[in-house]
């Protein structure tokens, strides 16, 4: 399998050289190859979203490398990540442009790192596409292509953002807990639609949740960022008969570890 | 004039005080192109393409040196006064006594004096709505809607949100400039100080326009935003009719102004708190 992502040592510090120095991401190590979905788990503030945020662009490397499909992309600015990944972000308004239609951010999405130009930015023959790809969403949306987005739930848009996020192929697409402020029933529809759209496409993917059954249940890996290193790697078998129990157990473990040598210092 | 201060305001969510100095750049520039005896028309274009030019330079400044919008604005704002001047040959105003102008050309089809005004006014405004219309449905138009309405997720998109808000502030003012070579024309001369209150004139059309009709696509908005301003008039003429001196004349505007954005407020609650909040507080 060849390689997608590749994270070598990557270091992310915030108000470094201040009291409140936040060293957040001390040193992660990851290689993704084709296809992987890893589900991502840690406490808040584990560093999740920075990790996430770093291989987009968003917030610039300090210290480490990323590489995409060979390329070295560390230095590279968010717009030009944009045409290889994808995001899905947790605040449904994050992910779409309120006051333009559905059919609008489905097209600016159609273009996602591609140069724009002057012709018409919803063309006859995307709306038909649209349509059979919202249709498949099974949420009666693709006779809305004409709504504002702001008018749509927090569901039926984070729905179309993953939509949005999967219409172009991504070479890798980032899901921060982008069920998180849906209601339960929501959220397990949001979820078996990102599963699919992810195996139809066979997608890399990262999915950071809270919730632990999904981060068993989906995908073929699993990681646990902790002190701001990947804690727990498993993949395959070891991931595949993972149960609650035993992942609240090695997580135990990790924060575990920390008390005792906190006790260490303190004797 | 509305337009073009709506597209920063509520296309790109900025307020940006440049009005008040390409106003009167435009004024300038087509007065200026007129007494040399250029075509009315062409020397109209040029005021639009002066206001093209503040916008880059107040768009360069936000985005590229990152002073916060309102600054950049401002800073633009004043240095423009000394250009405008410049324009101007260093003369508070020029007169265009027995030139050509837009509406002078409209006279020549056998329109009067005022109706010559109003049709070459609509025709000029119709069109600049038309083209902006089609430009908002373009690929780059898209973009730079979807920059002011959430910048993280255009940026997401590979959207360059830096050029588009700087191609908005352009348009914007070269909206603004075109405005003040057809007040020159109108009025017969430019004037350095015309760009005082520009800003506040131009919101205070958007604010009527959104009270009495809200939620439209764009293509409304922008015509309505027509009728924003000729109402903005027509209530500022009641208010001097009841014997303002004119000393309180820009008092007495900026207590209409007030008013209108605070009666929509009791009507409606949760209206018109800032730009993108509107479209969606008014929706949700
Ligand atoms: N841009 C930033 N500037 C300063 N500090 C930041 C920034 N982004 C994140 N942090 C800090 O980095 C730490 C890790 O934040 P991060 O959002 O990555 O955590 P997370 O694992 O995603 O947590 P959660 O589960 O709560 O989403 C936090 O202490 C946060 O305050
Ligand atoms: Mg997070």
């Amino acid at each position: 399998m060849p390689e997608v992502l590749k994270i070598k040592n990557l270091h992310q510090t915030f108000e470094s050289g201040t009291v409140n120095e936040n060293r957040v991401l001390r040193g992660v190590n990851l290689d993704l190859e084709a296809g992987d979905f890893v589900t991502i788990i840690g406490s808040n503030g584990a560093g999740k979203s920075t990790l996430l945020n770093s291989i987009a662009g968003t917030i610039p490397v300090q210290e480490g490398q990323i590489v995409l499909n060979g390329t070295d992309i560390t230095k590279l600015p968010v717009t030009k990540r944009a045409k290889n990944i994808s995001r899905v972000f947790q605040d449904p308004k994050m992910g779409t442009a309120v006051r333009l239609t559905v059919e609008e951010n489905l097209a600016l999405a159609m273009k996602r790192g591609q140069r724009r130009g002057f012709r018409p930015g919803v063309k006859k023959q995307d709306r038909k596409f649209f349509k059979k790809q919202l249709a498949q969403l099974g949420l009666n949306l693709e006779n809305r292509l004409d709504t504002e987005i702001g008018l749509l739930s927090g569901g039926q848009r984070q729905a179309i953002t993953l939509l949005m996020a999967t219409l172009q192929r991504p070479d890798l697409i980032l899901l921060d807990e982008h069920t998180a402020a849906l209601d339960p029933k929501t959220s397990i529809t949001v979820m078996e639609l990102t599963e699919k759209l992810i195996n139809d496409q066979k997608l890399t993917a990262f999915m950071v949740t809270h919730n632990m059954e999904d981060a068993i249940r989906y995908g073929n890996r699993l990681i646990m960022l902790h002190q701001g290193k990947v804690a727990v790697n498993l993949a395959g078998e070891e991931k595949q008969s993972l149960t609650v129990p035993k992942l609240m157990e090695l997580f135990q473990k990790q924060v575990g570890a920390e008390v005792e040598d906190d006790a260490m210092l303190l004797v | 004039m509305a337009i073009g201060v709506y597209l920063t305001f509520r296309i790109l969510d900025l307020a940006d005080m440049t009005a008040e100095g390409s106003f009167p750049l435009g004024g300038a520039i087509a007065t200026m192109c007129l007494v040399k005896g250029v075509n009315p028309f062409i020397a109209t274009l040029a005021a639009f393409g002066g206001g093209l030019i503040a916008g880059l330079v107040t768009g360069f400044l936000n985005t590229k040196l990152r002073i916060p919008s309102l600054l950049a604005g401002i800073i633009t704002m004043t240095g423009l006064y000394s250009i405008t001047s410049r324009v101007m040959q260093n003369a508070a105003n020029v007169s265009l006594l027995g030139k050509e102008t837009i509406f002078s050309i409209a006279q020549k089809w056998g329109l009067s004096r005022n109706n010559a005004v109003i049709v070459m006014g609509l025709i000029i405004a119709l069109l600049v709505i038309a083209l902006l219309v089609i430009f908002f449905r373009t690929e780059i138009g898209l973009a730079m809607r979807a920059t002011g309405d959430n910048p993280q997720m255009s940026a997401a998109n590979g959207i360059k949100t830096e050029q588009m808000k700087i191609l908005g502030y352009m348009i914007s003012n070269g909206c603004i400039a075109l405005s003040g070579a057809l007040l020159a024309q109108n009025n017969g001369f430019a004037d350095l100080n015309s760009g005082v209150g520009t800003l506040v004139i131009g919101l205070a059309s958007i604010i009527i326009a959104e009270v009495l009709v809200r939620n439209l696509p764009i293509w409304g908005r922008l015509l309505t935003l027509v009728l924003g301003a000729i109402i903005y008039r027509l209530i500022l003429a009641l208010v001097f009719q009841m014997n303002v001196e004119p000393a309180d004349a820009k008092l007495a505007s900026a207590l209409v102004l007030v008013v209108c954005l605070v009666l929509p407020n009791f009507h409606l609650p949760r209206n018109l708190k800032g730009g993108k909040n509107h479209a969606r507080s008014t929706k949700d």
